[in-house]
């Protein structure tokens, strides 16, 4: 190992060596199958089962979380790295690559590697306690079995998202979570605003969708093949003329597009808040642990692709400013919100955008790392947020506060789960957090490959510090939302019920069990102690490259100590706001600042923008310009042909009628003119009869002897 | 005597014989001239007969035929001509047009 400061290279001859992982891994082709099969077995038997459905589900997540786990526990030996495809079609010729002649290959098939691994055990634990809880929390929902089904279908796409050796695979598994998004955020469909939720997250995905097809497309034109390997094999050949090279710029702009709208960037970050219209469970699940990864997830795979001079390294200045700009202004937003669920949807926002800007710094641990612990602290969040709801029946902070003392459990689940997203010293949030802002000062230095880029190393400066401040936004608006919520005096009604009191075991075991995970999977990567998860996760991808990222071995204390004085700045400024005093605790949280306010309320009017930008011109103008269109230019061809063959028809008929009828009037009429003129020689009398043969005869004796 | 001097006889019998044919009006009459007709043929025949020198004498013979023929028509002509007068009382031919169309 070559070491200087305090950051190390990783060189190829370091590698693992790797086992394939035996027959856990080659059985892994159970881990996305069997959530899709008990799709349907739950939509068919579901309603006839004595469970309604949920029996099936759990199990299936179970699982899953224990096939992840022993997955992961395997893979911390020597590191597993096993990938199977069954060739599905091999479709046309490719013009360009190296690979002109041959056809395109379209395959179905399972990666076990430790990137995948992560988020199977990811999808799983999480996936299999929130489905727990769900049990709890759907109780007596009128659609409680199609729930299961659609959540199930959900655990299977993603699945197959993280599980797809190509790009066409990832897109099936991409879109699939994007439907059972739509169907579980419209779950409760009968009031009209959670349908329009619904239409608005499948819609803006749908939109960022184009930048994933044409960069899937891009890249696998030009490598030859969709393949994973194949395609970090064509970057680890090095750049130049290479196809992939010319097009890596675009390819990478595009990819990350896509990224974008399943991972919630600004400004294609709408949907999210919208999507708190779901149950909690879902909110929990898909939009704060797992389906708003699946982004953040395709940068990973396609780390190499990125982080490699010459393909699309030059695309990660846009990955850290999209991302920075998520980060900060959406933590913001949270502050402003009286709803649990909002305040929790912009946290993740911002979450997602310090995740981007690690993959835009170049650390692909870090990054990761942070997805797999915000997944369980945010997870953990959005449960306790649904015991309270379910205690007060509101959503809103402002019937809230108190609860500690009726709902202990929730209330000291929920503060773990605060105080690890603030980043405060040992719990999960902390370490990944930390892993973050030191790539991000990593980048900013002068030993970073960023350098290269126009002015990298001083974006990734400014990025460090707007990251520092977004660590003391989230602290601010956490605080809030503790203090709000627990402390104080309650200010609801609850339907006029007893006051609200603890949420039955099932809902808060999970809630426990993910606490455990918040708490205590910070200390899996401890930069300098323990390394589990950068050996986990990046065990594939530094055979082949050098210096494809840096870890440090010790802890940078000064970055430490900025981000907690910045979160403790958070909570102390909170505390002094919200906290003490009991009776003006409304009050203060109702003022408004002027002019920061109304933008906070309104999202910078990016909705509005785009309702009355787009939508409302789409749905009116356009709607009638192509409504007209289609009734007077495209029917008029239509009825046109009509008007000619009626028109015809009248021809046709005055030409049958008096033509052709007329005609054959006429010859009888010829026939009957004749019989009457020949008539006239038949006049019965002989003696005429006589005078004719004699005239006949006379005729032709002439004419014998004149021509003979 | 030379042949031409008997074939005009015959013409000329034969003329008369189609003229009365055609104009008279009573059918006795009418019957009288299509005897004249065959008169002149024979006249005709043995014209024929005496110049041409047959060895066979045909037209002798042939003459007698016609005679026989006529002999024939001329009594079932008779015939019918009595019965028309006797339905139609009349012996007109100019009225007896009942097969006009």
């Amino acid at each position: 190992m070559t070491a200087f400061g305090p950051f190390v290279v990783a060189t190829a001859e370091e590698a693992a060596v790797h086992s394939d992982g035996g027959w856990l891994a080659a059985g892994a082709w159970l881990i996305p199958v069997v959530p899709m099969v008990v799709t349907f077995l739950i939509v068919f038997f579901g309603k006839r089962s004595p469970l309604k459905g949920w029996g099936m589900a759990a199990a299936t997540l179970g699982f899953v979380a224990v096939y992840g786990v022993a997955l992961f526990v395997a893979n911390l030996g020597d590191g597993i790295y096993y990938e199977k495809a069954i060739h599905l079609a091999d479709v046309g010729t490719q013009s360009m690559g190296e690979h002109v002649g041959e056809a395109l290959v379209f395959e179905w098939g399972w990666i076990v590697d430790g990137l995948s691994i992560m988020m199977y055990a990811l999808v799983g634990v999480v996936g299999f306690l929130v489905f727990v809880y769900a049990k709890g929390y759907m109780e007596g929902d009128v659609r409680y079995t199609w729930f299961f089904a659609s959540f199930t279908l959900f655990a299977g796409g993603m699945l197959v998202l993280v599980s797809a050796p190509n790009l066409i695979q990832l897109i099936v598994g991409w879109e699939l979570v994007g439907v059972s998004s739509y169907l579980l955020i419209g779950h409760y469909w009968e009031e009209h605003e959670n349908s329009s939720a619904a239409i608005k997250a499948f819609l803006t995905n749908k939109v960022a969708d184009v930048g994933l097809f044409v960069g899937a497309i891009m890249v696998g034109t030009s490598v030859g093949s969709f393949r994973f390997s194949d395609i970090m094999s064509t970057v680890a050949e090095g750049g130049g003329e290479s196809p992939l090279s010319r097009f890596g710029f675009w390819a990478g702009v595009a990819l990350f597009i896509g990224a974008m709208g399943k991972s919630a960037q600004f400004p294609l970050h709408v949907w999210l808040p919208d999507a708190m219209a779901g149950p909690t469970p879902v909110s929990s699940l898909m939009h704060a642990a797992t389906m708003v990864t699946a982004g953040v997830y395709l940068v990973g795979r396609m780390f190499p692709f990125y982080a490699v001079d010459g393909f699309a390294d030059d695309v990660r200045w846009l990955i850290l400013v999209v991302g920075a700009v998520t980060l900060f202004l959406t933590g913001l937003i949270a502050l402003v919100q009286d709803d649990i669920k909002k305040v929790l949807a912009y946290s993740t926002l911002s979450q997602l955008g310090y995740m981007t800007v690690a993959m835009g710094a170049g650390a692909y641990t870090a990054g990761l790392f942070h997805l797999f612990t915000h997944g369980f602290f945010k997870a953990l969040l959005f449960l306790c947020a649904g015991s309270v709801i379910h205690a007060v029946h509101s959503n809103n902070m402002s019937d809230m506060g108190g609860l500690r003392r009726p709902m202990p459990i929730t209330f000291w689940t929920f503060a773990v789960g605060a105080y690890a997203l603030a980043g405060l010293p040992l719990l999960a949030g902390f370490w990944s957090k930390d892993e973050i802002l030191a790539s991000l000062s990593f980048a900013g230095s002068a030993e970073s490959g960023l350098t290269t880029a126009q002015g990298g190393a001083a974006l990734a400066n400014v990025v460090l510090w707007v990251a520092i401040a977004g660590a003391f936004v989230t602290a601010f608006y956490m605080t809030r939302a503790v203090w709000l919520t627990f402390f104080g005096a309650y200010k609801g009604h609850a339907n006029g019920l007893a006051r609200p009191h603890e949420s039955p075991r099932i809902m808060t075991y999970p809630l426990v069990g993910l606490a455990i995970g918040a708490a205590l999977f910070g200390f899996l990567n401890v930069p300098g102690l323990t390394t589990v998860f950068t050996d986990t996760v990046g065990v594939r991808f530094f055979e082949g490259f050098h210096d494809l990222e840096h870890h440090a071995t010790s802890i940078n204390w000064l970055l430490a100590l900025l981000g907690t004085a910045a979160a403790a700045a958070g909570v102390a400024l909170g505390y002094r706001i919200w906290g003490p005093d009991a009776d003006t605790q409304q009050a203060r949280d109702t003022f408004t600042v002027p002019v920061l306010y109304p933008l906070l309320a309104r999202k910078y009017y990016i909705d509005d923008f785009y309702m009355d930008g787009v939508v409302r011109p789409l749905r009116g103008p356009v709607a009638r310009a192509v409504d007209w269109f289609n009734g007077h230019v495209i029917d008029l061809v239509v009825n046109g042909a009509g008007f000619l063959a009626r028109g015809l028809g009248r021809y046709v008929y005055a030409f049958d009628q008096r033509g052709l009828d007329g005609a054959i009037n006429a010859s009888a009429g010829a026939a009957s003119m004749t019989g009457g003129f020949l008539r006239l020689f038949q006049t019965g009398r002989v003696q005429q009869y006589a005078v004719m043969i004699f005239a006949g005869m006379v005729i032709l004796v002439a004419g014998l002897i004149i021509f003979s | 005597m030379i042949i031409t001097q008997f074939l005009i006889v015959g013409a000329a019998l034969f003329s008369l014989g189609v003229y009365g044919v055609l104009t008279r009006r009573n059918a006795v009459l009418v019957l009288l001239s299509v005897e004249l007709m065959l008169a002149a043929v024979n006249i005709n025949l043995v014209a024929f007969d005496r110049f041409v020198a047959d060895q066979l004498a045909g037209g002798q013979i042939f003459a007698l035929f016609v005679i026989t023929v006529a002999a024939a028509e001329v009594g079932i002509g008779l015939a019918i001509v009595l019965l028309i007068f006797r339905n139609r009382h009349s012996a007109n031919v100019d009225e007896l047009d009942l097969m006009k169309l």
